[in-house]
């Protein structure tokens, strides 16, 4: 197995760990922020303020190295421009994630723990990518 | 005193290392939804370490789940008419926008970038006032 593969591989371990520890993959602690008129559950900020701190402490000297350690160049978007696919698609995005609760790390994550909601929801995630795909090409 | 904060902080900064290793070691980007894209509508030489990246979290996310004691659980019982909808919204949505909470949350905050910026208060918005309406105004969830 190339260490491209291992890599990839443990970083996708840390990222489901992460998930599963912060209790992201219950949608109910998800609901629980995204309700601000409700029964505030500031869970969800708290895993954002770790993960972004995280990066973007050590995304700017990593990207200043020329290249990754394993390939021979950064694939990191240089789209600059704010246009109406971003912002309709991430209007959209919010919409599915406000009436379930789930984004596709936490609804891939519950796949795992054999989460019966994950069965219905990844599927229907999995469909309307290709949708999107048989729109608008 | 909200106690959950210990375990949400640490498991954001574990999510925030699975980010920094996958661009330090890989060079790629740890958006989720571009990962899965990626496999759906494979290229070449781009999919296995997407492949291998999935599993990874999957079978992680499984094992916590399952055998540390005191693990958040899965909610169930919603209705499967809603997690059909909001599947295909977030599917056709994190498609359109290129990215969702770990692409244009934890990475492009991570990178300063405004573009992501923009959907990240674009979707936090619309969410917010999904739930919103749904629970304060329909009674619907």
């Amino acid at each position: 197995m190339s260490r491209l593969l291992v890599s990839a591989l443990v970083a996708g371990a840390l990222f489901g760990l992460g998930l599963a520890m912060s209790g992201m993959t219950d949608a109910r602690i998800v609901l629980g922020f995204l309700d601000v008129a409700g029964a505030f559950d500031p869970t969800l900020m708290f895993v954002l303020a770790g993960a972004v701190a995280t990066t973007a402490l050590l995304f700017t000297p990593i990207l200043r190295r020329g290249h990754p350690l394993f390939a021979s160049a950064f694939q990191v978007s240089n789209l600059k421009h704010i246009d109406a696919p971003l912002l309709a698609g991430a209007a959209l995005f919010g919409i599915g994630w406000g009436i379930a609760g789930y984004c596709p790390g936490p609804a891939l994550a519950g796949l795992g723990a054999g989460s019966l909601e994950s069965l219905w929801f990844v599927p229907a995630m999995l469909a309307g990518s290709l949708l999107h795909r048989l729109l608008f090409r | 005193m909200f106690e959950a904060w210990i375990p949400a902080l640490a498991g954001g900064v574990l999510i925030g290392l699975s980010s920094v290793l996958l661009l330090w070691l890989n060079g790629r980007i740890a958006g989720i939804s571009g990962i899965m894209n990626g496999v759906l509508l494979p290229k070449s030489g781009e999919t296995s370490w997407r492949i291998a990246f999935l599993l990874g979290l999957i079978a992680a996310a499984g094992l916590y789940i399952a055998f540390v004691p005191g693990a958040p659980q899965p909610r169930q019982g919603f209705s499967t008419t809603g997690l059909i909808i909001a599947g295909l919204l977030v599917g056709f949505g994190t498609r359109m926008g290129n990215g969702c909470t770990s692409g244009h949350g934890v990475c492009g905050l991570g990178r300063f970038s405004v573009r992501s910026l923009a959907a990240v208060l674009v979707f936090m918005a619309t969410a917010m006032l999904t739930t919103f309406l749904l629970r304060h105004v329909w009674g619907l969830s």
